[in-house]
C-alpha cells in the first residue's frame, strides 16, 4: 500500500510518540468529532461500511447504534485478547500506533454517551500495556484524554486492564465477567452487552476489537466516503492480514480487501518457505476458521469477507496459517484440538467433553491406533458439539475436524488405513532448519 | 511482609482500585501483585488479595486457578513458556521446545536443580510470525533457536555463580 490507514507508524517514523502523531492528523478525528452530535458520528461510521475486525464482522456503526441513549451509565471496551493460534495484529497496532487506539476508543465512547472506556489485553502483552497506560498519561497531559478533552464539556477516561491467559476471555461476555473480577466464562444472552443489565456492571456496553476501533480516527479525519473508496462492496477499508506457517516472509500487512490471496502469499510473503515444498492448504481465520486447499481458485480470489464466503470459509480476524506439502492436515487438526480443549473453560457440557474426546481420538489416530470408523466418530463428535454451546468456542473446536476431513480426506486414510504412524506428536517440518538459518 | 499496608505496593493497589466502580475488578491486578511479592500465588497472597477485594479467599482462588499467568506452585527465577501452538510448530516450536527441556534435563513444567528455570508448554503468544518464541517471566523473547537460548541460560548461571562468590 502507498499509505497506510492502520499502520501509518510505518509511513511516518516514531508514529508512537504523541508529537510526532499529532503532526500527521493525529487526533483530528477526534477534534473533527467533538464538534459534532454523538448521532452524526455513529451515522458517519455506519457510512463507512466499517465491520467489525475480531473476525465476526458486524457492522461497527449498527452496534454502536444499539446502545440505548436513556441509559445514564455506559462504557467501551475495547477487546485487546487478540489469542487465537495466527492472530498477531492487535500487537502491532499498539505498539506501533498506540495513539490511535486510543483516540478511536474515546470517538466510540463520544458516540455511544460513555465516560470510560476499558482496553482489555490478554496478560501476556504485559509490557504493551506498561506503555500504553504510558501513553493515556502523555495524552492527558495535552487535554485528550481526561475531563473537558479540549474545552469541549466532554470527559472520558481511558483504562487498560490486563488478563491473566485465557484464550476465551476474547470472547466478549466472558471478557466483561473477567473485567468484574469473575470467572471469564461466557454469559447466556439475552440480554446482550449493548442492553441493559447485559455489559459491563450490567450498563450498556460497546464490545470492540482494537483493529476496529484503531479505523475510526481515520475515518473520522477523511470521512466516510474516502474510507469505502478502500475495499470492495462489502467489506469497505483495509486489513491487517497476519502470515504464518510455511511463507519466506511472515509477518504482518494491511491491505484494502481488493487484494487476492496471490498477492499476498506470493508477491509480499515470497512463496513458499521451501521452493521444493508447494502450498497446500490455508486457514484463512487462524484455528477457527474452515481450512482450504491452496489452488488457483483460492489464489485468485480476493480477500474479502464475502469473497472468502463463496469458497466455503472465512477471512475473519485474516490470520493466514499456511501449510506446505509436508504437513499432513490430522496433525493440524489434533494441534487446533489440543489448543481448544486447554482453552474451553468448562461451563458447557459439549465443549468440554468433545474437545477432551476429540483430543483423545486424534492423538490415538496419530499415533498409529485408529480405526477406519474412527473417522466417523470424530465427525459426529464434532457436529455435536456445533452450534449448541453458549459462545462459539464450541463451533470454533467443532470445525478444524468437520472442514479437515472434508477438504482432505485422504490425510486421515493414510493413517487409519495403517499406512502411516507417529512415533510422537511432534511435528517437525522439513522447513524449519532452513528457517532458522535464514536472516530474520 | 506482604502486600497489604506494604509502602512498595500502596501506591500500585490503590491506582488499581481507583481504575474501577467495584473493586472486586481488581482482583486480577492484585494476584499478579502477590504473585511479585511471594513469587506464586500462596495462601498468604489469596488471604490479602480478598481482604482488600471485598471477596471470599476461595474465590480468589478460583481466579487464580482459571488462568494460565497466576503459578499455583513455586517456580524457578526464569518462568519459561514456549508457544508450540499450530503456527510456531509449523516453524519449529515442538522440536525447540523439547530440545530446550533437554538441555535444562528437566520434564515438561519441570525447575532446574539451581532453582532458577522453570520450562513449559504455553497456549499461543500472539506472536506467530516470530517462532520459535518463548515469555520469560512475562517478557517475549522472540526469533530463537538453541544457540540463543543457550547463551541466555549460561549468562543467567553466570550471574548466579558470581552473586553467590561475593
Amino acid at each position: 500500500m502507498d499509505k497506510h490507514i492502520l499502520l501509518r507508524g510505518f509511513d511516518v517514523p516514531d508514529m508512537h510518540k504523541l508529537d510526532i502523531y499529532t503532526q500527521n492528523q493525529g487526533f483530528a478525528g477526534l477534534k473533527k468529532a467533538l464538534g459534532m452530535t454523538p448521532d452524526q458520528v455513529i451515522e458517519e461510521v455506519k457510512a463507512s461500511g466499517l465491520r467489525g475486525r475480531g473476525g465476526a464482522g458486524f457492522p461497527t456503526g449498527i452496534k454502536w447504534g444499539f446502545i440505548p441513549k436513556a441509559e445514564p451509565l455506559k462504557y467501551v471496551v475495547v477487546n485487546a485478547d487478540e489469542s487465537e493460534t495466527g492472530t498477531f495484529k492487535d500487537r502491532l497496532i499498539m505498539e506501533t500506533n498506540p495513539y490511535q487506539l486510543i483516540e478511536g476508543a474515546i470517538i466510540a465512547a463520544y458516540a455511544i454517551g460513555a465516560k470510560k472506556a476499558y482496553i482489555y489485553l490478554r496478560g501476556e502483552f504485559w509490557d504493551v500495556a506498561h506503555f500504553i497506560d504510558d501513553c493515556i498519561e502523555e495524552a492527558r497531559k495535552q487535554n485528550l484524554v481526561g475531563d473537558n478533552i479540549q474545552g469541549s464539556g466532554y470527559s472520558c477516561e481511558v483504562y487498560t486492564h490486563l488478563g491473566a491467559g485465557a484464550y476465551i476471555c476474547g470472547e466478549e461476555t466472558a471478557l466483561l465477567n473477567s473485567l468484574e473480577g469473575k470467572l471469564g466464562q461466557p454469559r447466556v444472552r439475552p440480554p446482550f452487552p449493548a442492553q441493559k443489565g447485559g455489559g459491563l456492571y450490567g450498563e450498556p456496553t460497546v464490545v470492540n476489537n482494537v483493529e476496529t476501533i484503531a479505523n475510526v480516527p481515520w475515518i473520522m479525519a477523511n470521512g466516510a466516503a474516502a474510507y469505502k473508496a478502500y475495499g470492495t462492496e462489502q467489506s469497505a477499508g483495509t486489513k491487517l492480514y497476519c502470515v504464518s506457517g510455511h511463507v519466506k516472509k511472515p509477518g504482518v500487512y494491511e491491505l484494502p480487501f481488493t487484494a487476492t490471496f496471490r498477492e499476498l502469499l506470493y508477491d509480499i510473503c515470497g512463496g513458499p518457505l521451501d521452493d521444493a515444498h508447494p502450498f497446500k492448504a490455508l486457514l484463512p481465520s487462524g484455528g477457527s476458521g474452515p481450512i482450504v486447499p491452496i489452488n488457483d481458485t483460492l489464489l485468485d480470489t480476493r480477500m474479502s469477507y464475502e469473497d472468502t464466503a463463496k469458497l466455503g470459509t472465512i477471512i475473519g480476524s485474516a490470520s493466514l496459517i499456511v501449510m506446505d506439502d509436508t504437513v499432513n492436515v490430522t496433525w493440524v487438526a489434533a494441534k487446533i484440538t489440543k489448543f481448544f480443549k486447554h482453552e474451553s473453560c468448562g461451563k458447557c457440557t459439549p465443549c468440554r467433553e468433545g474437545t477432551y474426546w476429540l483430543d483423545k481420538v486424534l492423538d490415538r489416530i496419530l499415533t498409529g491406533g485408529g480405526k477406519p470408523e474412527d473417522i466417523r466418530l470424530i465427525e459426529n463428535v464434532a457436529k455435536n458439539m456445533a452450534g449448541i454451546t453458549l459462545c462459539a468456542l464450541g463451533e470454533f473446536a467443532a470445525n478444524p475436524i468437520i472442514h479437515t476431513i472434508k477438504q482432505f480426506p485422504d490425510d486421515f486414510t493414510e493413517y487409519v488405513s495403517g499406512k502411516k504412524a507417529d512415533v510422537s506428536l511432534e511435528h517437525k517440518p522439513v522447513g524449519a532448519k532452513k528457517f532458522a538459518a535464514q536472516e530474520k | 511482609m506482604g502486600i497489604l499496608n506494604n509502602p512498595k505496593y500502596e501506591e500500585r493497589i490503590q491506582w488499581y482500585l481507583n481504575k474501577y466502580p467495584d473493586r472486586r475488578s481488581a482482583v486480577m491486578p492484585l494476584l499478579y501483585i502477590a504473585q511479585e511479592e511471594y513469587g506464586w500465588i500462596n495462601d498468604a497472597g489469596l488471604d490479602e488479595v480478598a481482604q482488600i477485594c471485598d471477596m471470599d479467599p476461595t474465590q480468589v482462588k478460583s481466579i487464580a486457578g482459571f488462568y494460565t499467568m497466576y503459578s499455583e506452585k513455586p517456580k524457578g527465577k526464569y518462568w519459561l513458556q514456549v508457544c508450540n501452538d499450530l503456527a510456531c510448530a509449523l516453524r519449529g516450536a515442538d522440536e525447540f521446545h523439547h530440545d530446550l527441556l533437554d538441555y535444562l534435563d528437566i520434564e515438561e513444567g519441570g525447575t532446574t536443580a539451581d532453582g532458577l528455570f522453570t520450562a513449559e508448554h504455553v497456549m499461543c503468544l500472539a506472536a506467530c510470525d516470530k517462532a520459535p518464541m518463548l515469555q520469560c517471566n512475562f517478557h517475549y523473547m522472540e526469533n530463537l533457536d538453541m544457540a540463543k537460548i543457550k547463551a541466555f541460560v549460561e549468562e543467567k548461571r553466570a550471574e548466579l555463580e558470581h552473586e553467590s562468590s561475593k
